[in-house]
C-alpha cells in the first residue's frame, strides 16, 4: 500500500494510470502497483494453468486486504465448487459472501436448451452483473471464463458486439475487471480473440513441462500506459495462494554492509582478515566429494545460530535428521538450534519441482522465516533439473534477492574431478563474493583435505593453503608444511615436523661443540697476545733504559760542567751571566 | 443438469390442462429487440395458439433477481413452461419457423 500512495503522489505531477493492487504476491511488483484500475484485464492461458485461481485470489485479496468487494461471475464452476477449490487455498468464500464482500454468480449456458430465434442481446448478463455490483458496491469483477458464452450461443456477430459493449460498460462502471480466457490455437492468445476487446492489460499464464518437471510461468504481454516487467516470471500455487517471483532486479543498487559474519571456524576467520565473511555476501564452498563441504556449511549455520540469529538450511541431498546426526560426530548440536527455532531445515529433492519453482519456494520460505543466513547444500544437485545456464540464472536471482535482504548465503558445490576443476561450480564462481575451495591432496598414500580461499572480495585474505582437519571436536585448519619437497599434509607433515625437530637437536648440539672450540681458540689467542704484550713491554723497557741512561749521563755531565764553572767563578763574574744565558738558550 | 426453478404464477396453477401453452417472455424494457419480440410472439400465438396460451411478460429490468434465478443471459428469452418439456428460446422471435419448432408446434 505504501507503494500505492507513492504512486499517487507521483501521479500528481504526471497523469499516470491508476492501478489496483491485486494482492497477489509478486504480481503487483511486476506490474508496478497492480492492474489498471477501472479497466478490464485479460488473463489467458491453457487449461489448468491457474487462470481461475489468479482471478479468484484477485477478488478475495481485494475483499480481505483492500476492502474492495468483488463479484465473481463463474461460467465454468458452480459457486459451491468454487468455494471448495478456494478452500484449499485457505479462502473462506462462504464467509465473505455472508459479509457482503463477495458475490459469486454462476452463469449456466447450455446450447442444447436454447433455440435462437433472431436478434438478441446479453442484457440478462448485464442486469445480473449490474445488480451484483450494485448490491455489494463491488469494485472488482471477474468473468471466468466468458468464452463459455461462445459455446452456448451461436451468433458470433451478436456475441462479439455484446462483449465489446460489456467491456465498455464495465469501464463506465469503474470496476476493475479480470477476464479469463483459454489459450487458443496458433498465435492468438485466446480462443475467441478476447484480447481484441481487452486491450489495456493482458497477462499470459503458462504451464510448461520440461524433462517431466513442470513450471508455471506468468508473463505480462501488454500493459498499456505503464512500464512493466516483460520477462516470464515463475509462479507457484500452494496453500497460501499464488506467489509470483519478480526475480531479477536488473539494477545493481543494493545496499552493502561492512559488518562481518563469522564462518564458525576461527582459523578460517583468521584467513579472512580475522573477522569472517561480509554480512549479506555470498560464499561458495566447493570441493570434490567427501571434502567436508557440508561440515563447513553446518559449521556456519551453527555459528549463526549461536549468535542467536536465524538460519535457513536448504538441503538437497541429505535429510535434516541425517545432517544433524552426522554433525553430532563433530560435536555440533544442530538439534538444539532446531528446537530453539533458530535453525530451519528445508530438505527437498531437486526433482520435486522445476528450478523456478524451487526459487519461488525458497523465496517464500525466506520471506516467512526471515533468516540472517541461508545455506544451500549443494547447488550441484539442482543441475539434475536444469541446465547449467538455467541454474546459473536461478542462482543469480537468488543471490540478488538475498543481497537485497542482507542475508548471507553459503552455497556448497561439488566439483567434479575434471580437467578444469576451477570452472565447474555451475558458473556461479564469478557471482559470489567469497569462494573457498576444499581439495583433496593425495600424497604419500593418504588423502588429506586442503583448503584455500580462491577469492574474497573486499578484504585482505590469506593466500595460503591450509590443511583442513575434521576432528571429533570440530573443524580446524592447520598450516600445511611447505618444505623443500613441496606441500606436505597429514602424516607426511607430522613426519616432516618430527624430522625437523631431530635436526634441530642435532644442530644445536653441533653448535655447542663449535662454540667451545671457539672459546678455546680464543683462550689460546689471548694467551699468545699476553706473551707478545709482555715481550713488547720488555723491549720497550730496554729502549727506555737506554734513553734514561743517556739522560742521566747528560745530567751528570751538566752537573760536572756547573761544578767546573763554579770553580772558575772567582775570575770573571760578568762572563758567568753570559754563559748562563747561553746555556739557557741551548737548553 | 438444469435446475429450473419452476415457479409458475399462482393464477394459472390449477389450469393444468394438456394443451394449454404457458409461456413466459423475459424482456428488457422497451428495447428494440424486446418490443419486436413481444409483437412477433403475440402475432404468432394469435395465429397458431389462439385461446390456448397464457403469456406472461416479465421485464427483467424491474426484477433483476429473476435474472439470476432464471439463469438469464441472452434476452429477450421465451420460456415454454408447459407443456413439458421446457424450452428456452432467445431472440426477437423473428424466425417463425424456429419459434414454432421450439414450441413444439407443427410448422405451417
Amino acid at each position: 500500500m505504501a507503494k500505492e500512495s507513492k504512486k499517487n503522489k507521483k501521479a500528481a505531477d504526471h497523469p499516470q494510470i491508476a492501478k489496483t493492487p491485486t494482492g497477489i504476491t509478486g504480481l503487483d511488483e511486476i506490474t508496478g502497483g497492480g492492474i489498471p484500475a477501472g479497466r478490464p484485464t485479460l488473463i489467458c492461458g491453457e487449461a489448468g494453468c491457474g487462470k481461475t485461481l489468479v482471478s479468484l485470489e484477485f477478488i478475495v485479496r481485494g475483499a480481505i486486504e483492500f476492502n474492495e468487494p468483488g463479484v465473481f461471475m463463474a461460467f465454468e464452476e458452480k459457486a459451491e465448487e468454487l468455494a471448495m477449490n478456494a478452500g484449499s487455498l485457505g479462502f473462506n468464500l462462504e464467509q465473505l459472501q455472508k459479509d457482503k464482500k463477495l458475490k459469486i454468480d454462476y452463469v449456466h449456458v447450455d446450447r442444447s436448451e436454447i433455440e435462437e430465434t433472431g436478434e438478441y442481446d446479453l442484457d440478462g448478463l448485464f442486469i445480473r452483473l449490474g445488480y451484483a455490483i450494485d448490491t455489494i458496491g463491488a469494485k472488482r469483477v471477474v468473468l471466468d471464463t466468458i468464452e463459455n458464452l461462445f459455446a452456448g450461443l451461436t451468433n458470433q456477430g451478436i456475441l462479439r458486439a455484446e462483449l465489446r459493449r460489456l467491456f465498455q460498460w464495465l469501464k463506465e462502471k469503474g470496476v476493475t475487471a479480470m477476464i479469463t480466457g483459454e489459450r487458443g490455437e496458433g498465435p492468438s492468445l485466446t480462443r475467441q480473440g478476447l484480447e481484441e476487446y481487452v486491450s489495456d492489460c493482458v497477462i499470459l499464464l503458462d504451464h510448461r513441462v520440461i524433462n517431466q518437471i513442470s513450471t508455471r510461468r506468468l508473463r505480462i504481454v501488454k500493459y498499456r500506459g505503464s512500464v512493466h516487467g516483460t520477462n516470464e516470471y515463475p509462479f507457484l500455487i500452494d496453500e497460501d495462494g499464488i506467489s509470483v517471483l519478480p526475480v531479477t532486479s536488473l539494477r545493481l543498487e543494493k545496499e552493502v554492509s561492512s559488518d562481518r559474519v563469522s564462518s564458525g571456524i576461527p582459523s578460517l576467520d583468521k584467513m579472512l582478515c580475522g573477522k569472517g565473511f561480509f554480512k549479506g555476501g555470498s560464499v561458495l564452498v566447493s570441493g570434490t566429494a567427501g571434502t567436508g563441504k557440508t561440515s563447513i556449511a553446518a559449521c556456519f549455520a551453527n555459528e549463526i545460530c549461536n549468535q542467536k540469529q536465524r538460519c535457513l538450511y536448504f538441503a538437497f541431498e541429505e535429510s535434516p535428521r541425517q545432517i544433524i546426526r552426522n554433525m553430532h560426530s563433530i560435536s555440533m548440536d544442530l538439534q538444539m538450534h532446531v528446537d530453539n527455532g533458530l535453525l530451519q531445515f528445508m530438505a527437498s529433492r531437486p526433482t520435486l519441482h522445476g528450478l523456478e519453482q524451487h526459487l519461488v519456494a525458497m523465496h517464500k520460505l525466506i520471506k516467512r522465516f526471515k533468516p540472517q543466513a541461508v545455506v544451500l547444500d549443494p547447488i550441484t544437485n539442482l543441475i539434475t533439473v536444469g541446465s547449467v545456464s538455467e541454474v546459473k540464472a536461478m542462482l543469480i536471482r537468488l543471490i540478488d534477492f538475498l543481497q537485497e535482504e542482507q542475508i548471507t548465503v553459503m552455497f556448497t558445490a561439488l566439483t567434479l574431478n575434471s580437467v578444469v576443476t576451477e570452472q565447474t561450480d555451475e558458473g556461479v564462481s564469478s557471482l559470489v563474493d567469497a569462494w573457498i575451495l576444499v581439495r583433496d591432496i593425495e600424497f604419500n598414500g593418504e588423502r588429506n583435505r586442503g583448503m584455500y580461499i580462491m577469492k574474497s572480495r573486499g578484504m585482505k585474505h590469506s593466500n595460503q593453503v591450509r590443511e583442513f582437519i575434521i576432528t571429533d571436536k570440530g573443524i580446524d585448519l592447520v598450516e600445511v608444511y611447505l618444505g623443500p619437497e613441496g606441500v606436505l599434509t597429514g602424516s607426511a607433515r607430522e613426519a616432516q615436523k618430527l624430522q625437523e625437530q631431530t635436526g634441530e637437536v642435532l644442530r644445536s648440539h653441533a653448535m655447542s661443540v663449535k662454540d667451545r672450540e671457539v672459546l678455546r681458540k680464543r683462550k689460546v689467542l689471548e694467551a699468545k697476545i699476553a706473551g707478545l704484550q709482555s715481550e713488547f713491554e720488555s723491549a720497550e723497557e730496554e729502549l727506555n733504559k737506554i734513553y734514561i741512561e743517556e739522560e742521566l749521563v747528560k745530567k751528570v755531565a751538566e752537573g760536572n760542567r756547573q761544578e767546573m764553572l763554579k770553580l772558575r767563578r772567582g775570575d770573571q763574574g760578568g762572563n758567568d751571566r753570559k754563559v748562563k744565558s747561553n746555556e739557557n738558550k741551548r737548553i | 443438469m438444469t435446475e429450473q426453478p419452476q415457479q409458475p404464477p399462482a393464477s394459472i396453477d390449477d389450469l393444468e390442462t394438456g394443451d394449454l401453452y404457458r409461456l413466459r417472455l423475459f424482456v428488457t424494457g422497451a428495447t428494440p429487440n424486446s418490443t419486436r419480440a413481444i409483437s412477433n410472439l403475440k402475432e404468432l400465438c394469435e395465429t397458431h395458439l389462439a385461446n390456448k396460451y397464457e403469456l406472461e411478460i416479465v421485464d427483467v429490468y424491474q426484477q433483476p433477481l429473476i435474472a439470476i434465478s432464471e439463469q438469464l443471459i441472452a434476452l429477450p428469452m421465451l420460456v415454454k413452461l408447459s407443456p413439458l418439456p421446457q424450452r428456452r428460446l432467445i431472440g426477437d422471435m423473428s424466425d417463425t419457423g424456429k419459434v414454432l419448432r421450439g414450441l413444439g408446434l407443427p410448422a405451417m
